[in-house]
């Protein structure tokens, strides 16, 4: 099948019924999308499906032939940070890391039907979302910020 | 990681490896005692070559066997490595923790990076600086006092200038370090005391290769292990031959009670994983104790105990006496990301890739496990999600390379799932603390008796037998058996010791050997119980005595640097004597030093109680801390207010779950944490400048203060003691039952 | 006291604009001030009075899930604006402080608040008015016992509309029946006391019973099936899909425990009401249960084979990558998916739920083990979700197909404001992890 991520259409050879995540990551190389819990209990591995946030690790890759996925790496790279990446880095919004990049996708996701979320749009966005350093307040100020931006 | 790989040679491959020649790499862990009088880990790798290192092009890398694990420490030992050489921050590269480049430092845990690795970075530092500043003296013929350096040059007083590359090609690194190093004036400091920004953000903010888990190294293949259903299971019969003919399975491993699967891809070693668990016969005979009556099977364990505080003074006849008991469950370290391990065997050299807090000790236990000699064996270290304490990062390292073992020649991937990592991972051990205290008539504590019953809190990697892998596997390995940590530091007896000056004081550590369950180093160890004991004690107290809690605490503290922090935590949260919150709200106090030695803290907060649900939310917290010299004020509040929002999870809602046979508590569904709809609305971390005070280690000085805090908060808001963790809503409902 | 939940969209919907005027005027009215009055000691009157209002499934309504229970303000979204549910702690000044027990049983059997206007008829006083005055002064002496919340009720924000020509008393007069509870002579104790707790206090024809134009529950449709914040409630007379006859003890447990073995999770707005009667009185529970299983009849399990299975189908994909892995798996309930075949979700009358449950999923508890599904809002598209609620409802339920029309206006319903009602997390009470799967 045929997969639309970032930009780029690429010809995918796993099983119909790989959640995407693994494709992303074996197949693709992509980082971003993150192992956490294979359930969509804690959305480590959250990427995008026309824009909408989903949990890449319980949807399977054939459903999405038609859809176009951006995961964390589109949004921008290390030396050129999209909005949402840049507002993560300006507030030292990390501990490990790990849960990240879930956070700064849901953020996009929100922020696109939403540019001037109030805190509880932006607290209800990322209960889905879990992060065990304790780096809320600083993913709560990243959203803010980037929305700000 | 095959950048990873070429960019960790190119930088290494030029400079002479030489710690391992030292005399003192014998010792396995810094602390030990001081002959030579050298300062943090040069007591291990006492070369200055084994922490800093200059290539002729003046690329200078400098070396720690301490690990990253999302507390920053990279950048942290950066910025004093950067600032006592005179040289730009961005100039600098660092290597972390590998058997085969840098200094043994034991674990990276307790909080002891910075007084361990970032005192011997600071001095090496330093003294290659002197080095390089003689070198250009004695080029240039003058005196090294009129020799000063800046922006990575040397600089002499007829305006000579020299590159370090240029004056380190021509000398010798590896050289004894010197116990007392001339270090820069603290006032000069321009890249210590800065809020530096992370080095290892950017990337993984844009999805770098930066975990183990996105490790690809060339003809990898992806494991996933079989776990029995509960402790102590053996595997009956497993007829593995339909998963085995499976397309893409390379291998199922048997291996006595270990068995796992290998397959070209992910998705299929996952499927192949659920098959086999299906088919799997196992016989279950471990009887695990009632989980309601913990604190009483606690109390029941035979303990060896051992008076770890006596002093002993009359007790003014009239003192009124109180007494309480406060008890914390299993809980776990729960990384948002299960444990991941690359190893890959190839002509007799193992490499294993793994987010292990120690490279050593994870390199002997696994040497041990496959009966290879230590030196063939290689351990890297590899960032994973992060861990907390000893999660299960080595028990994945060893399920790598016990799979490597039998798949040589192709790298193994294994990726524990979520409910592995739930069920398998040490936890941190159920705890009982009792606590007697009078008091006199005046308000003070004339008498103080104190009791923590706990298991040990490190069964760590150094032997075999403390990896699950060395458990299953057919040749298995018993687990070292468990050993109480010695104070000061302790281990269940962290913090156990008052710091508060109590005319007379008792404590006394009921160590217990046997574990029901598998335990051990969890963020803060004993001390997490022993401060909220201690802590919500107090508060009790001060009730008692009709005195405010703040000053009560003060009432009876002497140490100075723990009255400061005291002080700010209240004046900046705002802290009235006598001001009670209002609807359902409410405020506590609380404090302690990490370790009775590391750094000081204080937090005040806000919690607000639903009567009727009995739902408690911490609404907000303002800390205070004293870390000594601050190297990063942005990376220390990160870990302050990590560590709140972690301990406020711990406390308000989290216990292992298990029933006689299994630990039923495996994902976020039955071991619900901390989401954001519970967040607080504002927290606060204040920082007490210590200019050129010694390092004090603060990554885990938030845990016990903030779980006491919170006790003494929700004790305030519903006129009720909570003396067992965590403060559910079934605990604090008003009327209900 | 708007009591705002069950079919509350329709209702406002239905009722015409002189309801609205007549709804604001009560809300404005504005008693003397009077003392608070003094929490009342009877313990076992108190115990009593909790465990009603948990029956009646106040705190629910009454409370914001960022607020105080009993508080009020939470937020309705109609097609008339938002309605906001009232502080019912004994704040004086903006709960139900100054309120005398005379003014409480009034409200109770009449719908009139304390200056006498008429209330919504969301505050369901037509299953109210069936309460006992004896049952409605342990509710009252039980929240006045309450921590008094200030928490002023927000502004109603609804829409003036143009056309004013009836009233709320004319809406009264034709759709609410007053007066007490009468028992069958003929049935048990228990029966009586469950029609009693389900007709009255526990007012579950609020959701369970279809409405009409005008807002009102159909008469002689009670029980047969409602809709409640987006979410179908399921027919719970001898209407029932339920795929596993109900038992009285299977539904005993399931309204205690918040699931049972052979039914499933309580969710989406059920949830709440579950959680509520977590600490009633069992022989209330029971008594529910009796009456309801004696509605329900002898209906005989319709399990059909399940058809034979298409693997090649894009839904079944689906089904295998995103679903089996719980659905199929090892756990069990509560923590588990439920086996399909047991669904009342797939097997019931409509698929809304089904719907609700795959977009929104269940959400997690704070703090509490509940059971948890991911929303697969994003993931699937309308095509997509409408073949696989066409598969699983042939793969697994053995009745008669949805039609596509159905499943389309469904989906489109769901989509429309399910979300609203799935907020709530499943299961409803704490569940122990380490006990749950022992349970009934």
């Amino acid at each position: 099948m045929k997969l639309d991520v970032n930009g780029q259409v690429h010809d995918i050879a796993s099983e119909p019924d790989t959640p995407l995540l693994y494709v992303l990551r074996d197949e693709l190389h992509l980082n971003g999308a993150k192992y956490g819990c294979g359930l969509g209990q804690c959305g480590a591995c959250t990427v995008l499906a026309d824009g909408e946030a989903i949990f890449s690790c319980v949807t399977p890759v054939s459903a999405l032939g038609g859809r176009r996925i951006t995961t964390l790496e589109g949004l921008g790279t290390a030396a050129r940070p999209g909005a949402v990446q840049r507002a993560f880095i300006e507030e030292q919004a990390a501990q490990c890391g790990f849960c990240i990049p879930g956070m700064i996708v849901r953020a996009e996701a929100l922020l696109r039907a939403h540019p001037d979320p109030t805190e509880a749009q932006i607290r209800t966005a990322l209960q889905p979302h879990l992060c065990r350093c304790g780096t809320h307040m600083r993913i709560l100020k990243a959203v803010r910020r980037a929305a700000k931006a | 990681m095959r950048p990873a790989r070429r960019d960790f040679l190119r930088r290494s491959g030029a400079l002479v490896v030489s710690f391992a020649l030292s005399p003192a790499a014998r010792a396995q862990q810094p602390g030990g005692h001081d002959a030579d009088g050298l300062p943090g880990s040069l007591r291990v790798a006492p070369f200055l070559d084994s922490w800093i290192r200059i290539d002729a092009g003046g690329a200078i890398t400098v070396c720690t066997g301490k690990a990253e694990l999302g507390q920053g420490i990279k950048t942290a030992l950066l910025q004093v490595a950067a600032e006592e050489l005179r040289v730009p921050f961005e100039r600098l590269t660092i290597v972390t923790a590998d058997t085969q480049a840098t200094a043994n430092e034991g674990f990276t845990a307790g909080s002891t990076s910075m007084q361990d690795s970032g005192t011997a970075i600071r001095n090496a530092a330093a003294q290659v600086r002197e080095l390089l500043e003689a070198e250009a003296a004695r080029r240039w013929n003058t005196g090294v006092e009129g020799v000063h350096s800046d922006g990575g040059f040397a600089m002499g007083p007829g305006g000579q200038r020299a590159a370090y590359g240029e004056l380190a090609s021509g000398l010798s690194l590896h050289v004894q370090a010197k116990p007392a190093s001339r270090f820069v004036d603290p006032r000069d400091y321009r890249v210590v005391n800065r809020p530096i920004p992370r080095v290892d953000i950017p990337g993984k903010v844009a999805g770098d290769v930066a975990y183990v888990h996105d490790l690809r190294l060339p003809g990898m293949l992806h494991a996933r292990v079989v776990r029995p259903p509960g402790y102590g299971a053996k595997l009956v019969a497993l007829d593995a031959r339909a998963v085995e003919s499976q397309p893409g399975v390379v291998k199922v491993v048997r291996d006595g009670d270990f068995v796992a699967v290998v397959a070209e891809r992910e998705w299929t070693a996952v499927k192949a994983m659920r098959a086999l668990a299906e088919m799997a016969k196992w016989q279950e005979s471990t009887r695990l104790p009632d989980a309601a009556s913990m604190p009483r099977v606690v109390l029941g364990l035979k303990s060896e105990d051992t008076v770890i505080h006596d002093k002993r003074a009359t007790v003014p006849a009239g003192a009124r006496t109180f007494e309480a008991a406060y008890t914390r469950p299993y809980q776990i370290h729960g990384s948002i990301g299960p444990a991941c391990a690359v190893a890959h065997l190839e002509e007799g050299k193992l490499t294993v890739w793994s987010h292990t807090q120690g490279v050593y000790p994870d390199r002997q236990a696994i040497a041990e496990l496959l009966g290879m000699p230590p030196a063939k064996v290689r351990v890297i270290h590899a960032e994973g999600a992060g861990c907390y304490g000893h999660n299960a990062a080595d028990d994945a390292a060893g399920d790598a390379a016990l799979i490597a073992s039998h798949v040589p020649g192709r790298p193994i991937r294994v990726q524990w799932m979520r409910e592995q990592e739930h069920a398998w991972e040490p936890f941190g051990p159920a705890m009982v603390a009792k606590v007697r205290a009078a008091m006199d008539a005046s308000g003070r504590i004339v008498d103080w008796d104190y009791g923590v019953w706990s298991n040990t809190h490190s069964m760590r990697p150094g032997p075999a037998g403390n990896l699950l892998a060395g458990q299953h596997a057919a040749k298995a390995f018993k687990p070292a058996p468990p050993r109480p940590l010695p104070q000061p530091a302790g281990g269940g007896d962290r913090n156990a010791i008052p710091l508060y000056a109590f005319p007379s004081a008792h404590v006394v550590h009921h160590f217990i050997p046997e574990m029901p369950l598998r335990i051990s180093a969890l963020r803060a160890l004993g001390a997490y119980l022993n401060v909220f004991a201690i802590e919500s004690f107090m508060d009790e107290l001060a009730i008692a005595a009709g005195a405010d809690p703040v000053e009560f605490r003060l009432r009876h503290l002497e140490d100075a640097r723990g009255r400061d922090v005291i002080q700010l935590a209240a004046s900046r949260f705002g802290w009235k004597p006598g001001v009670r919150a209002e609807g359902g709200r409410g405020r506590g106090f609380a404090f302690a030093r990490y370790k009775n030695l590391a750094a000081y803290c204080a937090i005040a907060c806000e919690v607000d109680v639903d009567a009727e649900s009995g739902r408690a939310r911490l609404v907000r917290a303002v800390a205070a801390v004293d870390s000594g010299q601050v190297v990063n004020p942005d990376g220390l509040r990160n870990q302050i207010e990590g560590a709140i929002l972690q301990s406020a999870s711990w406390t308000l809602y989290e216990a292992v779950s298990f029933d006689a046979a299994r630990v039923r508590s495996i994902d976020w569904a039955t071991y619900p944490i901390l989401r954001f709809g519970a967040v607080p609305e504002t927290v606060e971390v204040h920082i007490v400048d210590r200019p050129g005070m010694p390092f004090l280690g603060s990554g885990e000085a938030g845990q016990g203060p903030t779980g006491a805090a919170i006790a003494n908060a929700v004790a305030d808001a519903v006129g009720r003691r909570v003396r067992d963790i965590p403060l559910k809503a079934a605990r604090l409902r008003s009327t209900r039952g | 006291m708007t009591k705002v939940r069950a079919g509350m969209t329709k209702v406002v919907a239905g009722m015409t604009a002189a309801l609205i005027v007549a709804g604001c005027a009560s809300t404005e009215a504005r008693a003397p001030k009077v003392a608070a009055p003094k929490p009342p000691q009877d313990k076992a009157l108190l115990a009593r009075g909790e465990a009603l209002s948990a029956l009646g499934n106040c705190r629910t309504c009454h409370t914001r899930p960022d607020g105080k229970s009993y508080a009020g303000g939470v937020p309705f979204k109609t097609a008339f604006g938002t309605v906001y549910s009232t502080n019912i702690t004994p704040d004086v000044e903006s709960g139900i402080g100054a309120w005398t027990e005379t003014d409480f049983i009034r409200a109770m059997r009449e719908g009139v608040d304390r200056g006498g206007h008429n209330l919504y008829p969301v505050f369901p006083y037509d299953h109210f008015t069936h309460v006992t005055d004896e049952d409605d002064r342990a509710i009252y002496a039980y929240l006045m016992s309450r921590t008094p919340v200030k928490a002023p009720h927000p502004h109603n924000e609804l829409v003036f509309p143009v056309n004013i020509r009836a009233s709320l008393g004319v809406w009264k007069k034709l759709y609410f029946k007053p007066g007490p509870h009468h028992d069958d002579p003929a049935r048990s104790r228990a029966y009586n006391r469950g029609a009693y707790l389900v007709e009255g206090l526990g007012h579950c024809g609020g959701c369970h019973t279809p409405r009409n134009a005008a807002g009102a529950e159909e008469p002689g449709r009670e029980l047969d099936g409602g809709e409640a914040e987006g979410w179908h409630a399921y027919a719970i007379n001898a209407r029932s899909q339920a795929p596993v006859p109900w038992t009285e003890a299977q539904m005993t447990a399931y309204l205690k425990h918040g699931w049972q073995a052979d039914h499933g999770v309580s969710r989406g707005p059920m949830a709440p009401v579950t959680d509520e009667l977590g600490d009633v009185p069992e022989e209330d529970l029971r008594a529910i249960a009796t009456y309801l299983v004696t509605l329900m009849g002898s209906h005989a399990a319709q399990h059909a084979p399940a058809a034979a299975q298409d693997t090649s189908s894009e839904a079944a994909t689906i089904y295998a990558g995103a679903c089996a892995q719980c659905h199929d798996g090892t756990q069990p309930l509560p923590f588990g998916g439920i086996a399909l075949p047991h669904s009342i979700g797939v097997s019931g009358e409509s698929p809304r739920d089904l719907f609700n449950v795959i977009l929104y999923g269940l959400p997690a508890a704070e703090g509490e083990a509940a059971p948890m599904m991911p929303a697969f809002e994003g993931a699937f598209d309308d095509r997509q979700l409408t073949q696989l609620a066409a598969w699983l409802r042939v793969r697994f339920s053995g009745r008669e197909p949805w039609t596509e029309a159905q499943l389309e206006h469904e989906l489109r319903e769901a989509r429309r404001k399910g979300g609203e009602g799935a907020r709530y997390p499943a299961g409803g009470n704490a569940i122990d992890p380490a006990k749950g799967s022992s349970r009934p």
